[in-house]
């Protein structure tokens, strides 16, 4: 079963150990990209990994308006908007090993080696039952 | 003991013999293909005495079944019974001609690199879309608009080298990704054009490209993160390849008609001189800028610049020159962040790496711009 773990820059709840991330020291910054690094090395490792990406920033929303009129797009509202920052999919046996690993995703470390309690949202893919073969 | 690289290097002039013999260049590049995946089944068990005329007689037959088959779908029957001999071939021209065609102007820059790597470079659909993170079927389908694109093109046409340049730069700047190392690619495909075009500046983007690639062992940590100029281990640096890009880059200088890749080439061999960074040149290198500025009126050159007025007059000197640069351009707020720790605002400085880490344009850079606003921050307490 594949799942999308998704980080926001917005829009999801805070997290607890809520400090921005240039507020921190080099070497917690090191340690939590060394982290994120080692989770999906171990996943490959153990076949679960499909794919990861970070995103920037910006986004819009798009929206056809009709024949012959340019899209609409959702204008300067960045603010409220929820952005993903990245994601990961992972290819796992269960519901409960992708909420294993999104846990332990969400304990990345941050300021002070603290885990950061990151909110990560958890989107299973639609895909076609397992086939049965009896 | 397949000799892969030997196949790539003839994979041009094997097209060339068939276009001059009358294939159209579609349906040649693909027969083509087509030897040399044979040649990689059968050239294990026993390489050819002649590498490249096996190469023309097994495309030429491939070549010609296509041409049966098509002609047959069309229910018009056509035979072929002469099968010429391959025989050895002036293979110059047709190689320029070749990186002419594939960097065509009615291509997308894109669709020219892909067609170069395949038809100039010989490397298969899958390696190339390796190199690019996609899928084959969508290089596949890329290479094959690319195709149809140039088919009205007369191969004698004369082209533009600095099209093919560019398209060279291109891939070389894509570096390391499948395992075809793209760098390499591209000096080898630049060492095939700089043979056959006597241009400088094809000399400046050969010497530019060896002189970047010779410092690429330092450029990385074995996690992957980039090490910056300043503190690269020089000792890792490829002497060798500065010698020959250093050489290559003074007879194209010599003919005394500067271009940009000659500027730029000149920038990089002040950096490949210098034994520590502190000892890098750069009142001349604000010199080459100033060249490339004129030559090129470019808004990222203005900005490399404000950084080298900034190492070689001071931090002031540097901000002023930033100042008549856009502050839109990428990198614009990092330069200005780096700028700002040299004249020792170190606030300003930790503000603006935090915001340039917010908008960098690749996941290294923020994280890079995100352990220096760290470091700053740490510093100011």
């Amino acid at each position: 079963m594949k799942y999308l773990l998704l980080k926001h820059y917005r829009g999801a709840p805070a997290p607890v150990n809520d400090v921005p991330m240039d507020q921190w020291s080099p070497q917690e910054v090191d340690d939590h990209i060394r982290f994120m690094n080692d989770f999906a090395a171990r996943l490959e490792g153990t076949g679960e990994f499909v794919d990861g990406q970070a995103l920037s920033p910006e986004g819009t929303f798009v929206r056809y308006d009709g024949e012959g009129r340019p899209p609409v797009t959702d204008g300067p509202f960045a603010e409220t908007k929820d952005l993903i920052a990245g994601w990961m999919i992972i290819d796992v046996e269960s519901y409960d090993r992708a909420l294993e690993l999104a846990g332990e995703l969400s304990a990345a470390p941050g300021a002070g080696g603290k885990p950061i309690h990151e909110w990560l949202e958890v989107r299973p893919f639609l895909t076609a039952p397992p086939t049965v073969a009896e | 003991m397949l000799d892969e690289l030997l196949l790539r290097e003839l994979t041009p002039a094997v097209i060339g013999v068939l276009v001059r013999r009358g294939a159209d260049f579609a349906t040649a590049e693909d027969a083509v293909q087509e030897a040399l995946v044979q040649a990689s089944l059968s050239w294990p068990d026993g390489q050819p005495d002649d590498p490249k005329g096996w190469l023309v007689t097994v495309a030429w037959r491939k070549f010609l079944d296509a041409r049966r088959s098509e002609a047959a779908r069309r229910d018009r029957e056509e035979r072929v019974e002469v099968e010429p001999a391959p025989g050895p071939a002036e293979s110059a021209d047709d190689t320029l001609a070749l990186f002419f065609l594939c960097a065509h102007p009615s291509l997308t820059p894109a669709s020219a690199v892909a067609l170069t790597l395949r038809a100039v470079g010989g490397l298969s659909t899958r390696q190339i879309a390796a190199a690019y993170l996609v899928p084959e079927a969508t290089m596949a389908q890329r290479i094959s608009r690319a195709k149809r694109t140039v088919s009205d093109v007369r191969f004698t046409e004369a082209g533009d080298p600095a099209t093919v340049r560019r398209v060279l730069y291109l891939v070389f700047n894509e570096g390391y990704t499948g395992d075809v190392d793209l760098a390499s690619e591209a000096i080898r495909l630049t060492r095939q054009l700089a043979a056959v075009d006597d241009g400088e500046e094809t000399a400046g983007l050969l010497a530019l490209m060896l002189l970047h690639h010779a410092r690429r062992p330092a450029r990385t940590r074995p996690d992957g993160s980039p090490v910056l100029l300043n503190e690269q281990d020089r000792s890792l640096w490829d002497t060798a390849l500065i010698a020959e890009g250093v050489e290559v880059l003074q007879a194209a200088l010599a003919r005394d008609r500067l271009g940009e890749f000659q500027a730029q080439a000149a920038v990089a061999a002040l950096h490949a001189d210098a034994p520590r960074a502190e000892e890098t040149d750069w009142t001349q290198i604000v010199g080459w800028y100033d060249e490339l500025l004129r030559l090129t009126g470019s808004p990222v050159v203005a900005l490399n610049r404000a950084v080298a007025v900034g190492e070689a007059d001071g931090a002031a000197a540097g901000l002023a020159a930033l100042a008549t640069v856009d502050p839109g351009l990428p990198r614009h707020t990092a330069a200005s962040a780096h700028l700002h720790e040299k004249a020792g605002d170190l606030t300003a400085a930790a503000r603006l790496y935090a915001e340039a880490a917010r908008t960098a344009p690749t996941l290294a850079e923020r994280h890079h711009l995100t352990r220096e606003a760290a470091r700053i921050g740490q510093a100011l307490g």
